[in-house]
């Protein structure tokens, strides 16, 4: 269970897809214009990606791996159907406000590349956590995105008014604010070190290649992927076991001192 | 004796002219209009320029305080930034709006590209158009106690004639500085003179204007007269389109690029939804600049040309 919490923390903080891996940038600036849109577009796509990593990651040893792509396909639009369907049935006043984002959800970047990423190599189990993981931290980018702009640019947000009509800004309701709203985020986000994948928290890896297999882009890389991991985890292995004897020693070497004090003592 | 034997290295050709002697050059280049929008718009187009030039300075000095960087405000650059802004004003505009535009011109556009040399698009116009989509109907306001509201251009988009000689002193309603054609031509005239900018960027554009004006508005030369004199045509073509940092440097590519702003102003007055062009032009253009530079570098001196 621990490594679903994991899954979890990693998709919200560590690689959160908005500020941190810049997946989905689409809809990220397109949809962010109210908060209740953030917050829609962002769940609709949480619910879409929980069942698309579910059911890819069990059926990853049944699908060939050359005809990959195709099937990720059928199965995520399935499920984006079933999705807009729902949304046109219970809250069509948000799914006519999301319009065409919503089938769009299909090619969101963010779903195939957790597939290929995540949900292809792992157990179902810690996939749909991935899904949950990366749909909230999306969901938690566009939102604060959404609420920023809706603050400045049409001064309420969730219905509260906080700007009179005269100082509200128009343009953070337009495509440049998406921009500007985006980047002081982003900013924000690396200036405060939030533990992230990119900006320098995450321990290097004694690896000649790096051993970051999220950045590497080499199909040979991803099939050594297994491979990596062993050899990763054995020179872990080896440290610590060093370590430890090293500790061993020291302790040992101290014990002696106290020893020999010991007896200095009794001999004076 | 050492004195001819001093080595040292390019460049061996100096010239007494630095960042600020040109910046204030187009200070007091830009004082005749500065003074008819005073005098024509009143005392609250003194502090609108005030507010909007304090605003560039003091933004540039806090931020380059803030991240520790060498303080350029002596250089003049911040000024000119907020008087062309300024400048760009309707008059009795409320003054917290230059200043955030002021703001955004210094920290979004030029500083954090890198500060000065570095800016992509011209920091006041970008600042300018940030207002303009932000507080529309405030930043298109004309309206002056005796005055009628609508800009001559915007008559002639209407299709009503205008009053040439009043569009060349400045007697019509407008930005502060864009009205009086005779004050911003002295001005250009002065910034020619002491060889501050070339004539290549303003006569190409307002020539391409007027051509593009004559073939397709109207074949009548009173109505491309108000064209060329219209609007911001005039402020813009001597004072935005020829700043260094935005502008090819190459002869041929501000042949090119004149012609380009020519043609997008033209479209965007006879063809586009709203009167006035000049701004989106000019920041439209800019971002053709390194590709117009990298199609007419000229050929160095010693390599032979194409065959």
């Amino acid at each position: 269970m621990n490594k679903c919490m994991e899954r979890i923390y990693n998709g919200i903080v560590k690689e959160n897809p908005t500020f941190v891996l810049m997946l989905g940038m689409c809809p990220t600036l397109a949809v962010t214009t109210t908060a209740v849109n953030g917050v829609g577009m962002g769940l609709s796509t949480t619910a879409v990606l929980v069942f698309s990593n579910l059911i890819i990651s069990a059926l990853r040893k049944i699908i060939p791996d050359r005809v990959r792509i195709p099937a990720y396909i059928v199965i995520v639009a399935s499920l984006v159907t079933i999705v807009q369907l729902l949304l046109q049935a219970y809250v069509p006043s948000l799914y006519s406000s999301l319009g065409i984002f919503i089938p769009l959800i299909v090619v969101n970047c963010i779903i195939l590349g957790r597939a290929e990423a995540y949900a292809a190599k792992n157990g179902p189990l810690e996939s749909a956590f991935d899904g949950i993981g990366m749909g909230l931290g999306f969901t938690v980018g566009l939102t604060s995105i959404a609420i920023v702009r809706e603050i400045i640019g049409a001064g309420a947000v969730f219905g509260m008014t906080f700007i009179p009509e005269d100082f509200r800004i128009t343009i953070f309701g337009l495509a440049p604010g998406a921009f500007f709203v985006l980047a002081g985020l982003t900013a924000l986000q690396n200036k405060f070190k939030a533990p992230s994948a990119t900006n320098g928290s995450a321990a290097p890896s004694k690896l000649a290649c790096g051993g970051n297999c999220m950045t590497c882009s080499g199909s040979a890389c991803s099939a050594n992927h297994a491979v990596l991991e062993e050899i990763r985890a054995k020179a872990e292995a080896e440290a610590a076991a060093a370590k430890k004897a090293a500790a061993e020693k020291a302790a040992a070497a101290k014990k002696a001192a106290a020893e020999k004090a010991a007896q200095a003592d009794k001999q004076e | 004796m050492s004195k001819l034997l001093n080595v040292s290295a390019s460049p061996h050709v100096r010239s007494s002219e630095t960042t600020r002697s040109i910046m204030t050059d187009v200070c007091i280049a830009m004082l005749p209009a500065t003074a008819f929008g005073v005098f024509q718009f009143g005392f609250h187009a003194l502090l609108v320029l005030i507010v909007t030039v304090a605003a560039c300075v003091l933004s540039e000095y806090v931020f380059q305080k803030i991240m520790k960087l060498p303080l350029t405000v002596s250089d003049m650059s911040a000024v000119v930034t907020g008087m062309i802004l300024a400048l760009n004003m309707p008059a009795n505009i409320p003054l917290w709006i230059p200043a955030l535009g002021g703001i955004f011109a210094i920290i979004v556009v030029k500083q954090l590209y890198g500060g000065i040399g570095q800016n992509f698009m011209n920091p006041a116009l970008a600042g300018r158009c940030f207002l303009l989509i932000s507080f529309a109907g405030k930043m298109s306001d004309f309206a002056m106690d005796g005055w009628s509201g609508a800009t001559p251009l915007a008559q002639l988009k209407a299709g009503e004639t205008v009053d040439l000689a009043a569009m060349f002193i400045g007697k019509i309603p407008g930005t502060i500085g864009e009205v009086s054609v005779i004050a911003l031509l002295v001005g250009g005239i002065y910034l020619a003179v002491r060889k501050v900018i070339s004539l290549r960027i303003p006569v190409t554009y307002i020539l391409t204007v007027a051509v593009f004006a004559f073939i397709f508005g109207k074949q009548d030369m009173s109505y491309v007269m108000a064209h060329i004199c219209g609007g911001g045509l005039m402020f813009g073509a001597f004072f935005m389109a020829t700043d260094y940092v935005t502008s090819p440097i190459t002869p041929k590519g501000q042949i090119v690029f004149g012609v380009l702003l020519g043609i997008l102003t033209g479209l965007f007055r006879i063809f586009g939804g709203s009167a006035e062009g000049v701004s989106y032009a000019i920041i439209i253009s800019n971002l053709m600049v390194p590709l117009i530079e990298r199609y007419t570098l000229p050929t160095a001196f010693g390599k032979e040309g194409k065959k």
